[in-house]
């Protein structure tokens, strides 16, 4: 495979078919742990190792795998990699572990992972696969991010990332518009978000 | 009794599934579009939930917790979802034909739906007890389906409504979901 189709596929995910703004996938992890730029940090990197593992594993056994079962295949294949994460986490990375809770062990049921899974690695050459799942995993971060950042600065008046303050917002410092970090903050930023790409015509209106 | 009761309470309202801990979003956008079937995807969820709580919790005791293989849960608790999934559709399209075509495809889609592994999650968790895990189960279902079907009354009359043409759609119906999960803070003083 050519470096044009690798960057194609790899792009693709960035925009395109951005997985959260666009194909509207994982959302229950978006919305849940998008509270600061360390747990999006987190998300993105669990998601990278599951994504990145499981469509791997998937091209490579595409051929043998009976068109049947292949669902449930698919599926333990996932839960595996997200229990070696989960245990990963839980070792190196407590505070995360933490932070995350139960969103750690749900990217099983994620539908990013199991979308790529049998719309794109079942059916591709493994080179083509790791594309796919890079691309795919920066546009979660970049949504991750875009979301966590506006969240975390206007409910907190500032931002920290791992301990170190990048900046305060003095006024905001002190009284901190608090809504944006409770879960109500989540689905008002992302609803505000979407329209704003919509109306300057970086994703198509409905 | 009580402590019961307060789960169940704070499972529906305070803590509900789809406004505050983000669980079983995908169906709360998906399907959301129509009265009748929200409220038959809520129903179908109930039940998948309360009976992989009791199976799950069983299973953990009797079974993980013994042959200390608790890092095993999620693989576990996942393939019993699954499973149950099936036999549940096999069950129903067996007894009941009208009720097996009006869940038609949401049924199958149980299984992916983050609500049903994360309330096996939380009651492992939280180590409820059997009618704890139970309660919990039908608790979070019942708010699950009530939201289901409040968001859905209110995108059939958004349809009519005279939204800015970027909005229409997936980001008005968020900015609906923030304000229904404002009011709904309103419960947040009742335990």
């Amino acid at each position: 495979m050519g470096n044009g189709k690798f960057a194609k596929e790899f792009a693709k995910g960035i925009i395109l078919a951005n997985p959260v703004f666009v194909l509207a996938l994982g959302l229950c992890p978006t919305l849940a742990i998008s509270t600061s730029i360390d747990n999006a940090l987190g998300m993105t990197l669990a998601v990278l190792i599951v994504l990145l593992g499981s469509n791997i594993i998937i091209a490579l056994i595409r051929n043998f795998v009976p068109n049947i079962t292949r669902i449930p295949i698919f599926i333990v294949i996932i839960a595996t990699l997200v229990t070696v994460v989960n245990l990963i986490f839980h070792a190196y990375l407590p505070a995360t572990y933490e932070a995350l809770g139960i969103f750690l062990p749900l990217i099983v049921v994620n539908c990013i992972i199991l979308g790529r899974a049998e719309a794109f690695a079942s059916k591709n050459p493994v080179a083509s696969s790791i594309a796919d799942a890079l691309g795919i995993t920066v546009g979660f971060m970049l949504a991750l991010l875009m979301i966590s950042f506006i969240r975390q600065v206007l409910g907190t008046g500032g931002l920290s990332v791992f301990g170190h303050d990048l900046f305060t917002l003095p006024g905001l410092r002190d009284h901190p518009i608090a809504i944006f970090i409770l879960p109500y903050g989540a689905f008002l930023v992302i609803g505000l978000l979407m329209g704003l790409f919509r109306r300057t015509g970086v994703m198509k209106n409905e | 009794m009580n402590e019961l009761f307060a789960v169940f309470l704070g499972m529906v309202l305070i803590n509900n599934f789809i406004l505050v801990r983000f669980l079983g979003l995908c169906p709360f956008f998906g399907v959301s579009k129509q009265l009748n079937s929200a409220i038959s995807m809520g129903v179908a969820v109930t039940f998948v939930m309360a009976v992989s709580s009791l199976a799950t919790w069983l299973i953990r005791h009797y079974i993980l917790i013994p042959l200390d293989i608790e890092y095993m849960n999620i693989v576990i608790f996942i393939l019993v979802i699954a499973t149950l999934v099936q036999i549940i559709e096999l069950f129903i399209k067996k007894t009941n034909l009208g009720l097996y075509f009006s869940f038609g495809i949401y049924l199958p889609l149980i299984t992916t739906n983050c609500a049903v592994l994360g309330i096996t999650l939380i009651n492992t968790n939280q180590d409820y007890s059997l009618s704890g895990s139970l309660v919990a189960a039908l608790g979070g279902g019942l708010g699950f389906t009530l939201v289901l079907a409040m968001m859905s009354g209110i995108r059939e009359k958004l349809e009519m409504a005279n939204t800015p043409k970027s909005m229409k759609g997936l980001p008005i119906a968020f900015i609906t979901a923030a304000l229904l999960g404002l009011a709904f803070v309103g419960f947040s003083g009742i335990i």
